[in-house]
């Protein structure tokens, strides 16, 4: 149940990403719009290792290692994403400071240097 | 017009794909094989109280090798396309008391928070790269606080360069000497399980990574800050 909450919130969070990443004419809110795509993406990533009743891998005592835990492979994936995601953001952002130090202004139709 | 079009098309296609993933999405019951074996074998295998650390640092430590590579990678990039691209630096309006006086209050306390994540990443929610941004997030403060300081980039060069290579010797220390492998964790005894000194080398992995994604946010923040690197060109 909670989970195909999740699922549902992360496949809606992918779209309005997208929906902004397409319409936005400003370089800044396309990169935002990316951002909340890698967002839904992560939370789909985490909610598909959802196991029912489980709680968080993290072991109190040597005992506890019959108890039910989420699946703990998809949960490393996202924090290798989430890095990589912020990385491509700062590019993304340099890229953008620098269109702005050329041109003067951050509106995409204005670049027509590979427009043809 | 035809540009509206293909957005609207490009976002039905994605929504059907997506919905039809939601629609045929049940919960998962058991775990499986390879995430059964690393929560039942993991904390007796390695010592790791917080199994989601033992994957990253341990069983899949090479893709984290990977990772940190690729965050290397991407801070000199931002670093050269910055560095070839700089105008003349602008005078920028001071933060205002309030920030100034809370960022030099607060950055020793936000750091030391930081260590404390990365330090205890084999025991509770954390590690190196949650710590790191927390680091991170006090240099930006900082940044904010006083954007016309000029930060020099030496000391968080030395820094990043020198954890990347602990990581790496450490990692090869496993291969060579005792351990298993690359990276493996038990080059020195495991210890009690659960305590701070415990899980063989994770916990001085985490924190050198901890400290590399650090100085290396730190580095892109303050670079995308602008014209403060002027230190190494004269």
């Amino acid at each position: 149940m909670i989970s195909t909450i999740a699922v549902s919130t992360g496949s809606l969070l992918v779209l309005i990403g997208l929906w902004g990443a397409l319409t936005n004419r400003d370089i800044i809110r396309m990169i935002v719009g990316f951002s909340i795509f890698d967002v839904g993406i992560h939370i789909i990533m985490i909610s598909i290792g959802y196991i029912s009743g489980g709680t968080a891998p993290i072991i109190s005592s040597l005992s506890e290692v019959g108890a039910s835990f989420v699946d703990p492979v998809p949960q490393a994936l996202v924090l290798t994403a989430i890095v990589i995601g912020l990385g491509i953001t700062a590019f993304m952002l340099t890229y953008a400071v620098n269109m702005y130090n050329k041109k003067g202004t951050l509106e995409i139709d204005k670049f027509e240097e590979l427009k043809w | 017009m035809v540009r509206k079009a293909f957005t609207l098309l490009m976002l039905i296609a994605v929504g059907m794909m997506l919905l039809g993933f939601v629609m045929n999405f049940t919960e998962k019951t058991a775990l499986p094989e390879v995430s059964s074996h690393y929560i039942e074998k993991g904390p007796a295998e390695l010592g790791s109280a917080n199994i989601v650390t033992a994957v990253v640092v341990t069983y899949r430590g090479l893709d984290t090798l990977g990772e940190v590579t690729i965050l290397f990678a991407a801070a000199a990039v931002v670093g050269l396309l910055n560095h070839l691209n700089r105008n003349e630096s602008s005078i920028r309006r001071e933060g205002s008391e309030l920030l100034n006086t809370a960022s030099t209050l607060l950055f020793p306390l936000i750091f030391l928070f930081g260590a404390y994540v990365f330090i205890n990443g084999h025991l509770s929610p954390g590690g190196g790269f949650q710590g790191g941004a927390i680091i991170a997030s006090g240099v930006v403060l900082t940044v904010l606080a006083n954007p016309n300081r000029k930060i020099g980039h030496r000391v968080l060069s030395i820094i990043e360069s020198l954890s990347g290579l602990i990581y790496v010797a450490l990692g090869a220390a496993g291969a060579l000497l005792i351990a298993n492998g690359f990276l493996d964790n038990r080059i020195i005894p495991l210890g009690e399980f659960g305590s701070l000194f415990s899980a063989g080398i994770i916990p001085v992995i985490y924190s050198v990574i901890g400290l590399k994604v650090g100085s290396e946010l730190s580095s892109v923040v303050i670079t995308l800050n602008g014209e403060t690197i002027e230190e190494d060109a004269k």
